[in-house]
């Protein structure tokens, strides 16, 4: 990551940024800064959360319980863990090996805010306190693995908006995009010279501005613009592009947005974002619960999920990225007047797999009817206490809250130990 | 629009006169006090509910040791009174004619203008529409496909509204009985009926959860399965509630032989009752044991009506209205939303939370406030003017070392002894930017206008995929924001140097190069440059070998990306 100078990329910006006001610098980003190539470090951690907003119903696809009153019309099938699920994740269940269940989830937010709040952070919402979401914390922690070669933002939301950073500062929020992979407003159309200048003059207006003492917002915005400036530039901006895969590679994913956006994660985890999240919506099913998950929402997820796992083994990744699948919470055993589900958190299932994590698993059990958890529970904290664990990030790792508040990574959850045995 | 008036007005100038000077010249205002003295009595111009905000903030300040920031400068007070209100940044012209101005009532007569000028009436509805429609149907509402909600009707309706100044109470009233059809230009049209046109399905929940959170500041959404353990409301309370909507019903008109959607009627109609006797129409729930309850139309402060489902009966819909229109939550909730939009900062985080178990930072002056504005017939512009002449509003954005310690981003509870940033909405830089280039009277119908918005906005929503259609905006000072301030469409026509575009007809006017500079700075950033800016600016014209169209654009592509531009300050 040298240019000739001698000078990384990075340091290149930085000096333009301080060659200051009033000497407009002459320089231009030159090709062999451009052309820096990609160089894939292989034990670079990460992680891709498959997010499922609205809450899935868990019970009908992870956790079945035939024959019970409140099983549903779903069949259970074999896997090639040592675990069943729902029949219509048969592709899923060849990958199962890779993954374990956690069916033992216990959580007590049951409203979507709350519960989205609550499961990408650890914290339940609190007024006076912002807490980093998932993707904030890992991305933070990760940094330092890429030595300064990532140009392109470490938190990558595809499909959905993920939960912001928090304390961390708008440095850490995700970068929120369509799973078409087209991000607008690449291109200013000007030479690069005349864009340092511009830079240079805008820079001259924030620095004015900071000054002036008027908190962080102001300072947040500078460091955005110089980000944005790095991505603008960047060649690793390619890895958005899904289009470029082959068409098999595409169609193994499924032509959906679902699919496309997993297969947009492999790629960015390739150019080494350490953080990605694929949001898959519409689990909000208070009405016809089962005939949605089996004619178009299992479907979706199974032939992405499936190709996610089994393209990241082929290519020797998955031991280095955790991948999650979760939803705020998960649907009621009872199933209502209009044959659907309601909000239920208080027994449930996520899974977790790559990153080291033992695979083809059942980890905790609910009892017959699925209305409560028969062992341990587990909570979002311990979830993200094993993510983390996977990642090789200190659960002794501390953050400073704003005002000051010394705060634990994953709200000091524990490590699921089935998960490391 | 001053008939009537006028006494009143004259009362207020001469208090204002005997305070004239150092309240309304910026630096060296009321509440910049020596070191170490007291602080000086904070100007009221004559309104006792100034002096009464003014007191009771400053009994905090007393109480956690705070010292105000200075005054804002006139311009800075200029600018953001704009967007506050107006929903857009000053005019050069405008900002130039308040700075310049030498009155001594400066300050008031301008709030009086934004408020209650002819001339400003349109835009004001149009900010306070576009405002009002996130709340009630969201940034995504009505666009969804085969959508039960008209953006445009709910935009006409409260359009209207505001630009007769509508008294809130009888707006609160028509968004919750409102019948009739929801789209502009259907026989028997009535845009109001799209606040709860698309919140009926599962028996009105989100109809149920809506009304109590928006008009009254209650959040009840969790209680409809389970009594919260952190919320006083019972599960009984959201299914009394509940059984007001449940004569209500959508009837979707369709295209002949399709399934796409013309239209919808909000109606009214006999409710048989879960039991099947309309004479005590009854409401069923669960709790969580599996029992099964019993509720009946009951309002939150416990007046019931009859539990009849006939409407000749009793219009459950009409008396819910009428209940939460006189409510006194509903008085304290919009005095907390109409504070928060000013100051940045509500009493109760968040605001539409105002439930005992979210105790407000300023419970007093909540409650006094609200039943000022109940005596003030729910005037909400004059709700808006004690507030935007309180010395808080007034305060400059700069901390100094008696109040860095009030940052609620730092988990403190506001004390608005400064004036917190913010960023502006997305709305509201569209429309500043349209008044920094001149551009604002544009050919297109206002219709027109709102359409080609409304596109552009589009690029900024994230729906989160569930059915309470929760979403959350991507312009939120992230970098898809920067790249298109950076690069998009409106930024690039903005800076264009077309032959007798905004650009180009400044580089080639009879003004001098200093004065150009200036008209750039303070029609984006109501203050001129600085010597550095200057001195920057004038390279930029070296750079370009003299080209100052070119320049300028360079110029105003910097300004226009600044912080200082897209955050209220």
């Amino acid at each position: 990551m040298k240019n000739p100078t001698g000078m990384s990329r990075r340091h290149f910006m930085k000096h333009m940024a301080g060659a200051s006001a009033m000497t407009i610098p002459a320089l231009t980003l030159g090709q062999t800064i451009r052309a820096n190539a990609q160089t894939l470090k292989k034990n670079n951690k990460s992680a891709i959360m498959l997010w499922m907003s609205g809450g899935p119903s868990t019970m009908d696809i992870w956790d079945l319980k035939p024959g019970a009153v409140t099983g549903g019309p779903f069949s259970p099938i074999s896997t090639s863990g040592d675990v069943q699920i729902c029949e219509h994740l048969p592709m899923t269940a060849k990958q199962m090996h890779n993954m374990a269940i956690i069916r033992s989830m216990s959580t007590r937010e049951a409203d979507h805010t709350r519960g989205r709040y609550y499961m990408h952070t650890g914290y339940v919402p609190n007024p006076n306190v912002e807490h980093p979401s998932y993707g904030a914390v890992v991305s933070h922690e990760l940094i330092d693995q890429r030595q300064g070669s990532l140009e392109i933002p470490p938190f990558v939301a595809v499909g959905g908006g993920s939960v912001g950073p928090g304390f961390l500062g708008m440095a850490w929020a995700p970068f929120a995009v369509n799973s078409n992979g087209r991000v607008r407003n690449l291109d200013m159309k000007i030479d690069d010279k005349r864009l340092m200048q511009r830079m240079a003059t805008l820079r001259l207006i924030e620095d004015g501005f900071i000054k002036q003492n008027r908190g962080q917002a102001a300072k947040d915005h500078a460091e955005i613009l110089n980000k944005t400036l790095n991505l603008m530039t960047s060649d690793q901006m390619q890895a958005f592009k899904v289009e470029q895969e082959p068409e098999p590679v595409r169609e193994r994913y499924g032509a959906t947005n679902f699919g496309r956006g997993c297969l947009m994660a492999r790629r960015l985890v390739e150019a080494g974002v350490p953080f990605v999240e694929v949001d898959l919506g519409g689990w909000d099913m208070h009405t016809g619960i089962h005939s949605t998950l089996a004619d178009t929402k299992l479907p979706e997820l199974d032939r992405a999920m499936s190709a996610l796992y089994e393209d990241l083994e082929q290519r020797g990744l998955l031991q280095d990225t955790a991948i999650m699948w979760m939803g705020e919470f998960s649907r009621t055993p009872n199933i209502n007047g209009n044959a659907g589900r309601d909000h239920w958190a208080r027994a449930w299932s996520v899974t977790v797999g790559g990153a080291g994590m033992n695979g083809g698993i059942a980890i905790g059990a609910t009892n017959d009817d699925g209305t409560r958890v028969d062992t341990q529970p587990y909570s979002s904290q311990d979830v993200m206490a094993s993510v983390c664990k996977s990642l090789g990030i200190s659960l002794d790792t501390t953050f400073t809250s704003l005002s000051g508040r010394p705060m634990k990574i994953a709200n000091g959850g524990k490590v699921i130990k089935e998960l490391f045995a | 629009m001053f008939d009537g008036r006028g006494l009143r007005f004259i009362g207020r100038a001469v208090a204002a006169l005997l305070v004239a000077g150092f309240v309304l010249s910026g630096a060296g205002a009321s509440a910049a006090s020596p070191k170490g003295k007291k602080l000086a009595a904070a100007d009221d111009f004559g309104y006792p509910q100034v002096r009464l905000i003014n007191e009771r903030i400053r009994l905090a300040w007393k109480d956690y040791g705070i010292k105000p920031s200075k005054p804002a400068t006139d311009g800075e007070w200029c600018r953001r009174v704009h967007l506050d209100i107006l929903g857009r940044i000053p005019s050069q012209k405008e900002l130039v004619a308040y700075v310049g101005s030498t009155e001594s009532d400066k300050r008031a007569k301008l709030v009086a203008d934004l408020l209650f000028s002819e001339k400003y009436t349109e835009e004001y509805a149009r900010n306070m529409t576009t405002i009002w429609t996130n709340v009630l149907i969201g940034r995504s509402g009505g666009t969804e496909r085969n959508s039960l909600t008209s953006r445009p009707g709910l935009q006409k309706y409260l359009r209207d509204s505001f630009a007769r100044e509508k008294p809130y109470d009888r707006m609160v009233e028509e968004l919750i009985s409102a019948t009739g059809s929801n789209t502009p230009g259907a026989p028997n049209f009535n845009g109001a009926v799209n606040f709860l046109t698309m919140k009926l399905e599962d028996n009105g929940a989100q109809a149920t959860a809506k009304t109590a959170q928006v008009f009254m500041g209650l959040q009840v959404q969790c209680t409809q399965c389970h009594n919260h353990p952190f919320n006083e409301w019972k599960q009984r309370k959201f299914w009394e509630m509940n059984a007001f909507f449940r004569q209500t019903a959508a009837l979707r008109s369709f295209n002949p032989g399709t399934r796409d959607i013309t239209g919808v009627q909000l109606i009214d109609q006999d409710f048989a009752g879960e039991g099947g006797n309309p004479e005590e129409a009854e409401v069923y729930y669960e709790l969580r044991n599996g029992l099964l309850k019993v509720a009946y139309p009951v309002f939150v402060d416990g007046s019931s009506i009859s539990r009849s489902g006939f409407l000749e009966d009793a219009n459950r819909r009409g008396e819910l209205a009428k209940m939460v229109a006189g409510s006194e939550f509903t008085q304290k909730a919009i005095v907390n939303r109409t504070w928060a939009h000013f100051m940045g900062y509500g009493f109760t985080k968040p605001i539409d939370d105002m439930g005992p178990h979210n105790p407000a930072t300023h419970p007093v002056l909540v409650e006094e406030l609200g039943k000022e504005l109940r005596k003030h017939s729910y005037n909400l512009k004059e709700l808006m003017r004690w507030i935007v002449l309180s010395e808080a509003y007034s305060l400059s954005s700069r901390t100094t070392s008696g109040n860095t310690a009030d940052d609620p981003l730092l988990g403190e509870t506001p004390k608005f002894s400064h004036f917190y940033l913010r960023q502006m909405r997305a709305e509201e830089l569209y429309e500043s930017l349209l008044v920094a280039t001149q551009a604002q009277n544009a050919s297109g119908s206002y219709e027109q206008q709102e359409d080609t918005k409304r596109e552009w906005l589009r690029q900024f929503v994230i729906a989160f995929g569930n059915d309470e259609g929760i979403e959350a905006t991507t312009f939120n000072g992230t970098i898809p924001q920067a790249l298109m301030m950076f690069n998009g469409s409106l930024v690039k026509r903005a800076v264009s140097t077309d032959k007798g575009g905004f650009l180009w007809n400044i580089a080639h006017g009879d003004l001098s190069n200093t004065k150009k500079i200036n008209f750039l700075f303070e029609s984006a950033l109501a203050r001129t440059p600085t010597k550095n800016e200057v001195g920057i600016a004038n390279k930029l014209l070296v750079a370009r070998k003299g080209d100052a169209t070119a320049a300028l654009q360079d110029l105003w592509w910097a300004v226009l990306n600044s912080n200082e531009f897209i955050i209220n300050h």
